[in-house]
């Protein structure tokens, strides 16, 4: 099974070169930390930065530069800053390349629910619903199964939906995934997953095709 | 021209009970921390505020939820005040959470003259209901209206009389729309400029849209999350 930042590791591999890419808070912000060399994608932070750089050194922190997280960041040289209608007209306006967010649930079909359990945690969607309708690649970093073994890869979302038909990967830590007509198409397993393993915890279609090959990390 | 109010007391002269206010910031960055003070100095309640965020439970907004001041929240994200989630499960207050993005544009149509627009966001979920669908190259959008405040109250870091102004870092965020969207428009500066001080190229805000403007004071400018590196 992967850990938060080897979820971060994988996804990082789908990057490529001039892109700008938007990560959720959760597991994708490590995403950052993982560029493959040589590639070059500008982060964009929904509240109005793009060329998100590495948290600062201690010390040099300033309040006025946060991420969607409201945690501390710097900015890449060659940066600017925008306004939110601005921040969301490059998000709605399709110019980011690559969206990653954490999920609790997700469909079969690519719906995704990642913002409210009725009842017991409303948060809010804050930017989530205008990502996941707008972006052309979308992909999930979460864990398999929830903390009660359930499984969050499921033939319908229960919970209340961010989006429809929208998700195109998940990559957890057991797995890699391609969403597809038919269903999560395994492309990748976790080293040491084994297939049983990946199948038991997929409560949607499952498609899997010939020898499906461990992840390189 | 001279906009110029004495300081946030001044400012927000004229808020009632049961007033619509819009207030900038994104999390703490941005926030109008000199008239949240003001507000919760008059008490003044039964309010509708429309911000991204409602603070945390002992800073922002959350100062005047912890006051009973507000009615309805219309934000995007709720997280981080405890204080809040618990007023809104337990049907204390009202919410209407709403997509940052569509939040974003349906201030600035506010205050463009714009009533309404069509998004994809929100589509296929609770966002949608009993909202107009209209499909545009195959995809489905929903109709979203646009939104206005008696007052918008505004963070800048520098402005002069006449209003213009610009901001700083992330602390921009909500604040230019909402100074677009408020039937009056209060902004709080750090630092007051005298006219022809600030570069006309370089104005975020246009005065035109600004009905008061003061000099702010005693800035917390409280950091929520303070996430550092280690030197290598």
């Amino acid at each position: 099974m992967l850990d938060r930042n080897q979820i971060a590791q994988r996804i990082a591999q789908e990057l490529q070169n001039g892109w700008y890419v938007n990560l959720g808070i959760g597991i994708p912000t490590l995403v950052a930390n993982y560029i493959p060399e040589g590639i070059d994608v500008e982060f964009q932070s929904e509240n109005g930065l793009l060329g998100m750089g590495p948290f600062p050194f201690e010390g040099e922190e300033d309040a006025d530069l946060i991420n969607a997280g409201k945690q501390t960041v710097t900015m890449m040289r060659g940066g600017s800053i925008f306004d939110s209608s601005m921040s969301f007209a490059m998000i709605r306006g399709r110019h980011v390349q690559l969206t990653v967010l954490g999920a609790m649930e997700v469909s079969d079909c690519g719906d995704i629910a990642n913002w409210k359990i009725p009842g017991k945690m409303v948060k809010g969607m804050g930017g989530a619903m205008d990502l996941v309708a707008s972006a052309d690649n979308i992909i999930v970093a979460m864990s398999h199964t929830n903390r009660k073994g359930q499984s969050k890869l499921l033939r319908q979302c229960s919970l209340p939906l961010t989006g429809v038909k929208c998700v195109k990967k998940v990559v957890t830590n057991m797995a890699v995934l391609d969403i597809t007509p038919n269903g999560f198409e395994l492309l990748e397993r976790a080293p040491g997953v084994s297939l049983e393993e990946i199948q038991a915890a997929t409560e949607g279609r499952l498609i899997i095709d010939g020898d499906v090959p461990e992840m390189k990390l | 021209m001279n906009k110029l109010v004495k300081d946030a007391k001044e400012g927000i002269e004229g808020i009632k009970d049961g007033m619509t206010l819009m207030l900038g910031g994104f999390g703490l960055c941005g926030i109008p921390e000199n008239c949240i003070s003001a507000l919760v100095d008059i008490g003044v309640k039964d309010l509708t505020c429309i911000s991204n965020n409602a603070g945390v439970d002992d800073f922002g907004i959350g100062l005047m939820l912890q006051r009973s001041q507000v009615k309805k929240m219309i934000s995007s994200y709720v997280g981080e005040n405890d204080e809040f989630e618990r007023q809104m499960l337990s049907r204390d207050l009202e919410v209407d959470l709403i997509p940052q993005g569509s939040l974003a544009e349906r201030c600035r149509a506010g205050g463009a003259g714009i009533p309404a627009f069509f998004t994809p966001a929100g589509y296929g979920t609770e966002v949608a209901n009993g909202k107009e669908v209209r499909y545009f190259d195959g995809k489905p959008h929903i109709l979203e209206s646009a939104l206005q405040a008696d007052y918008a109250l505004v963070k800048a870091w520098k402005g002069d009389r006449y209003g213009n102004i610009i901001f700083k870092g992330t602390a921009r965020n909500f604040n230019p729309v909402m100074a677009m969207a408020g039937k009056i428009t209060v902004v709080e500066v750090e630092e007051l400029v005298e006219p022809g001080g600030l570069d006309p190229n370089f104005i975020h805000i246009p005065g035109v849209f600004v009905q008061r403007i003061f000099q702010g004071t005693g800035y917390e400018k409280r950091i929520e999350q303070r996430t550092t590196r280690s030197k290598a």
